[in-house]
């Protein structure tokens, strides 16, 4: 079943370049981007800093109002006027745990907030009973209700904001970079506890991440945004054994290997230079500008998403190409 | 070159001392790449920061840290800053908050120059050129008249390496050098400094927490825990062997994308200890899967237990009991 359709997805900003006299020329966060998520679905974001991962995340939960196309709900346009509803249904978990907690506020009171806002009939032994449950599947003590956020380690803020996110057992979840944070050691137990949610409320899960590790581990399809665009997206397996676009050969190849054997004797890709400016991306595809593998008709026309495989969408004119010759 | 003798490093602090770093020895050889692993709170950062003698206000270094025949313990800032900057050098995390944010990029690499060589002028602005060509920086000439803000991430930390690099040092302490970067931007960082160590001998400090950057460039590895070594050894002695339990712990809990792994991840139970609060025995035993009685008892020493291998577990029958 699919849970979310988004089409042509565009969220520009307004930015004023030129000082007083200066012109608005829009930053193109996310420029185009479509796909569906099914239920019980893990989709990972992957993507450098600035290629609009968490911007997307944000359009998607509405946060953000999108410049162009839909974000469709079980196969329903969301009104403006159903957006608060909505969000029963989606939630969110943001990266630093400290930061997107309350500090005045308890636990209890964090993780009830939720319930408070759309279940106001609610009486006050049944929401501390219900913060309770909850706490206790994330892996906190329910006795640590009354505790307020500077008590807790990273790890378990994380856990509180992740029980927030559930306590009105919504059918998505969005994470933005939720372990990023989180010390290499927490990191497992808080994706171990993400996969289990999953997996007792056959939840959706949007995980938006720059670690390709971890993405890997814990999605079912994986899509690769650069500049705002997809530039690949597949299922988790065929993506990382056999990725189509030159970018995703390059991210995957570009992370270290936990083994100084295998990690010194890899084949290098180096991508020169840096992304470049939202403000100002290259013509045709914006990849091209630092494409090991980029040919004339690269600056002239975009790449459309082309069919790669089963389930497999890459966005390259020469992957074909690209693929024989490796 | 440099050798850190049974460093301790203490906090004072409102609610009572801390000590940060306790009785660490460490030796690093010319040419040599030691990577240091821990999670934030093992103490690795404030350990170099001890040794150069930067630690914050409220901090206490006692040991000998000795550099080439001088203790930096207790040294004045007068012979530090002879060292400091011209034969050690530090790269840091965030190239943003160490760069002077008001000042040019060429006068802030001509600066350390004028320091410790003397140099002035076109002297040093023509080997500021020179570095930046050094470390891959295209259009240097250019990239002299910019203000930090107007590079990139990337472009800031080679910068930063440029200027470690401008006296000729001996050693570099590269404290989460690419941790802030993008991956594809630290695969270059990390190819930048395998080629100055190669090229220059130049030896190297790398503090990170990813063991991925370890496995590619350090020769010796040292893995801290609470502010203690718990396992030394060689890169791959650490990575194909490691005989702590925590170090296990560490390898086992990341996901890899050469090994890929399905359903739950084997994890370290429990969180880092608060240094406060430090029981009597081994500081990792709450959150050991080999925890023994004896190890609540009394901290376990770092012991040697194999020709340039040491640990401190009292245990040596980490494969049968797993």
């Amino acid at each position: 079943m699919t849970l979310l359709s988004v089409r042509d997805l565009k969220v520009h900003f307004p930015v004023k370049v030129g000082g007083v006299f200066g012109h608005s020329v829009p930053l193109k966060a996310v420029d185009g981007v479509s796909f569906d998520l099914a239920a019980g679905e893990t989709l990972g974001i992957v993507g450098e800093s600035g290629c609009g991962k968490s911007t997307l995340g944000r359009a998607i939960l509405h946060l953000l109002p999108p410049t162009a196309g839909t974000v469709a709900w079980l196969g329903k346009d969301i009104p403006p006027s159903a957006v608060h509803e909505m969000r029963r249904e989606m939630q969110v978990v943001f990266q630093d745990p400290l930061a997107s907690l309350d500090p005045r506020m308890t636990a209890g009171d964090i993780i009830a907030e939720p319930l408070r806002n759309y279940h106001s009939d609610l009486g006050r032994a049944e929401i501390t009973a219900r913060v309770q449950d909850m706490m206790a599947k994330v892996g906190l003590l329910p006795g640590m209700i009354n505790r307020y956020p500077h008590e807790f380690s990273g790890g378990q803020c994380q856990r509180i904001g992740i029980a927030r996110a559930m306590i009105l057992r919504p059918k998505l979840v969005v994470c933005d970079e939720p372990v990023s944070a989180l010390d290499v050691s927490i990191r497992a137990q808080v994706v171990n506890l993400l996969m289990s949610l999953q997996q007792e409320f056959g939840l959706s899960l949007i995980f938006i991440s720059h670690d390709l590790s971890v993405v890997r581990h814990i999605s079912h399809r994986v899509m690769v945004l650069y500049l705002g665009r997809i530039m690949e997206l597949a299922d988790r397996d065929s993506l990382y054994a056999a990725p189509r676009h030159p970018y995703t050969q390059a991210l995957i190849a570009a992370v270290p290997i936990p083994d100084p054997d295998k990690e010194r004797a890899k084949r290098r890709i180096i991508l020169t230079g840096d992304p470049p400016s939202p403000l100002n991306p290259p013509s045709g595809c914006v990849f091209r500008t630092r494409c090991p593998h980029a040919t004339a008709i690269c600056s002239q026309a975009v790449p459309p998403l082309d069919s790669a495989g089963p389930g497999h969408a890459v966005a390259c004119h020469n992957w074909p190409e690209i693929a024989a010759s490796l | 070159m440099l050798s850190i003798e049974n460093l301790t490093v203490r906090f004072a602090t409102q609610d009572g001392e801390v000590a940060a770093v306790s009785d660490v020895s460490l030796k690093v050889a010319k040419g040599e790449c030691l990577g240091i692993v821990g999670e934030s709170g093992s103490g690795k950062s404030q350990t170099f920061m001890a040794a150069l003698g930067l630690l914050a206000t409220n901090g206490q270094a006692s040991g000998r840290v000795d550099f080439s025949g001088t203790d930096l313990i207790g040294a004045s800032e007068d012979v530090l800053n002879t060292i400091r900057g011209n034969k050690i050098s530090m790269i840091f995390q965030d190239p943003m908050t160490s760069l002077t944010p008001h000042m040019k990029v060429g006068r802030q690499l001509a600066e350390v120059l004028r320091q410790h060589r003397g140099l002035s002028g076109e002297d040093a602005r023509t080997q500021a050129i020179a570095m930046l060509k050094r470390v891959h920086i295209p259009e240097p000439e250019r990239r002299l008249e910019m203000y930090p803000h107007e590079l990139s991430g990337g472009l800031r930390q080679r910068v930063m390496i440029a200027m470690a690099l401008m006296c000729g040092p001996e050693l570099i302490i590269a404290d989460e050098p690419t941790t802030a970067l993008d991956v594809t931007v630290q695969a270059q960082i990390l190819d930048l400094l395998r080629d100055v160590k190669e090229s220059m001998r130049t030896g190297i400090v790398l503090i990170t927490h990813d063991l991925g950057v370890i496995a590619g460039l350090a020769d010796r590895v040292a893995v801290m825990y609470a502010g203690r070594l718990v396992e030394t050894g060689t890169v791959r002695e650490i990575f194909a062997d490691p005989q702590h339990p925590y170090t296990r712990g560490l390898l086992a809990c990341t996901p890899r994308l050469d090994d890929p792994t399905y359903g739950a991840l084997p994890t370290i139970p429990g969180q880092p200890p608060n240094l406060q609060r430090l029981a009597a025995g081994c500081s990792f035993a709450p959150r050991c899967p080999f925890v023994l009685d004896a190890c609540l008892l009394e901290r376990p020493p770092l012991r040697p237990f194999a020709p340039g291998r040491a640990k401190a577990c009292i245990r040596d029958d980490l494969e049968r009991a797993s």
